[in-house]
């Protein structure tokens, strides 16, 4: 426990140091800023809209921005290191692969954290100070939305693991975050809406596009956030899709902690045998 | 008597190509053995096998009593490893980089401080290591392996690309922690580095061990000849290898200077002789075999 307290600190000062946290906390915050005061500029209208509108708007933008921060961070994070020359030196030490990579999933994990809730918070903070109100449920959804969000940042710092363990040069792990992301986050859910629009209903029911949607993490979070209250699914037009996948929230929170512990436990698993 | 480090019949191969093959040694408490071997030959490779983090295929290691790769916490945090060419985060200073490590190893964070001064870097301690240059990123690396006392240092090409000074302060480093009882392994290309500091030396050329002893008796078992360099009165030349007669043939001669080239066999020979040569004889040297000679000795595959 110790030595992965320590390995998570370092990861956090580190991050710290070259202002990594203030970097991601700042956009995170701009965007959700100007998502909240200048969403309905389009319409014609520049102002302050409800909450439930926010969570709208701040589980897309998530979807899009925090699998991609998460990776960056992480596909870097063994590979970097063995690279760097690093790596070495750390294992030498009297502490285990396995608490090397949960320590730095741990640091990983709280800076992402910190920066969605510091980043996502100010929105919902600022909204508040201008003047809406704001229900108790809706707060609610706002901190479901902020939950979910960095667990989908927690499956992609796994995910970002297993890509830096598998490979030997920091390149190739980059590149293949940028492929994972390309894949998970625009061209799965456009393959999959081709197939269904080919397809017509007539061999994928609607409980076989539930099990689709389950393999990736990005549209799990989808369907917890935007199907997932009344109010918010309305605003969404995501209420379609909700009435005809029936998946628990209990499931879809299941498949969220799979897809992080699932690569999570390859990634140390392949990572324990790796020769330096 | 225990060996701190035992290794039986390792071999480590990489794919179809060699790391060491077939090599066995053991070290004892409060040696300073050096690794020598050409780049490649596999120093690293033995040194990444002492430390666990590479298996071996064939054959035993023991380190502190313990198989390196199963990971010994106890054994760890009595070792100290210098990597080739050692890195830190560059965002950090020497100090914080310091103190992370003591805690990894369970040891108070206080010891950084005199550690820091011990390696001349007592000054540049807070500063971020990216601003610093390549010999106090090495006396950084040193200090991180002299955490907790280690019975054990394993020191991979320490003094690569130092100035003289600094490998100076270094091996003075060395001799304090030998006083102490440390055993240190220290890898090198070249043998003149060690400038005889080192009790034993291992050579390893293309995977094997081709020859491991002290210094003298590498000497004695490789039978090269040492170097008698007489300066005599002028013309003397001539004479002087007359009275050598047949117990010294070969050398280099000019009007001033004989040099004979002899084996330890002859060289009383000869030196009695010249005991006998009277006034021809201004002075003498005798120059044993120098490191290099003996080096490249059993790189050519000379008996061991």
């Amino acid at each position: 426990m110790r030595n992965i307290y320590l390995i998570a600190a370092k990861e956090i000062q580190e991050s710290l140091r070259n202002r990594w946290v203030l970097l991601m906390t700042a956009l995170l915050a701009a965007l959700a800023l100007s998502l909240t005061f200048l969403g309905s500029a389009p319409v014609g209208t520049v102002g302050a809209r409800t909450l439930d509108v926010v969570i709208v708007s701040l589980s897309s933008l998530t979807i899009f921005l925090v699998p991609l921060l998460a990776l960056l961070i992480s596909h870097d994070a063994i590979v970097g290191e063995t690279e760097r020359g690093t790596m070495l030196l750390l294992l030498s030490y009297p502490v285990s692969r396995g608490q090397v990579l949960i320590g730095k999933f741990a640091g990983h994990l709280a800076i992402l954290a910190f920066a969605t809730v510091l980043g996502y918070g100010t929105a919902a903070v600022t909204l508040s100070a201008t003047g809406s109100t704001i229900t108790a449920q809706s707060w609610i959804a706002f901190a479901a939305m902020i939950g979910t969000s960095i667990l989908l940042g927690a499956a992609f710092i796994a995910i970002g693991y297993l890509v830096s363990v598998l490979v030997r040069e920091r390149a190739t792990a980059a590149g293949i975050a940028i492929g994972v992301w390309l894949l998970l986050v625009i061209v799965f859910d456009m393959g999959l809406l081709g197939v269904l629009v080919v397809d017509q209903g007539r061999l994928i029911s609607s409980t076989a596009l539930s099990g689709l949607l389950l393999l990736n993490p990005t549209d799990v979070y989808r369907l917890l956030n935007l199907a997932g209250t009344a109010n918010v699914s309305s605003f969404s037009g995501m209420s379609g899709l909700a009435g005809t996948v029936t998946l628990s929230p209990a499931l879809l929170l299941g498949a969220l902690a799979a897809w992080t512990l699932v690569p999570l436990a390859f990634a140390a698993m392949i990572f324990s045998r790796r020769e330096l | 008597m225990t060996s701190l480090v035992e290794i039986s019949h390792v071999t480590k191969r990489y794919g179809a190509v060699d790391g060491v093959r077939d090599i066995s040694f053991a070290l004892q408490p409060g040696q300073t053995v050096a690794l020598v071997g050409h780049n490649g030959a596999g120093k690293t490779t033995l040194i990444k096998l002492m430390l666990g983090l590479l298996r071996p295929n064939e054959g035993n290691i023991r380190v502190l009593g313990e198989d390196p790769a199963a990971g010994s916490t106890e054994a760890r945090r009595k070792l100290g490893y210098l990597p080739e060419s050692v890195s830190f985060n560059t965002a950090l200073t020497g100090r914080e980089v310091l103190a992370f490590y003591a805690r990894l190893k369970s040891e108070p964070v206080d010891c950084t401080g005199p550690l820091l001064d011990r390696v001349g870097l007592a000054k540049a301690a807070d500063r971020r290591i990216g601003t610093y240059s390549k010999g106090m990123r090495q006396r950084l690396g040193l200090a991180q392996a002299l955490i907790g006392s280690p019975r054990l240092l394993l020191l991979d090409e320490p003094t690569t690309g130092l100035d003289p000074g600094l490998r100076m302060e270094f091996y003075e480093i060395i001799g304090e922690l030998r006083a102490r009882g440390t055993t240190v392994v220290l890898s090198s290309h070249v043998l003149t580095e060690l400038e005889e500091r080192t009790e034993r030396v291992i050579i390893i050329s293309r995977s094997r061990l081709v020859a491991d002893g002290t210094l003298d008796e590498l000497r004695r078992i490789a039978k090269l000849p040492a170097r008698i360099r007489f300066s005599v009165t002028q013309g003397g030349t001539e004479k002087l290898r007359e009275v050598m007669g047949a117990a010294a043939t070969t050398g280099t001669f000019n009007g001033h200077r004989a040099e004979f080239d002899v084996t330890p066999a002859q060289k009383i020979e000869v030196l009695r002789r010249a005991a006998t040569a009277g006034d021809l004889i201004d002075d003498i040297d005798v120059i044993p075999p120098s490191l290099d000679e003996l080096y490249a000795h059993f790189l050519r595959g000379g008996a061991a």
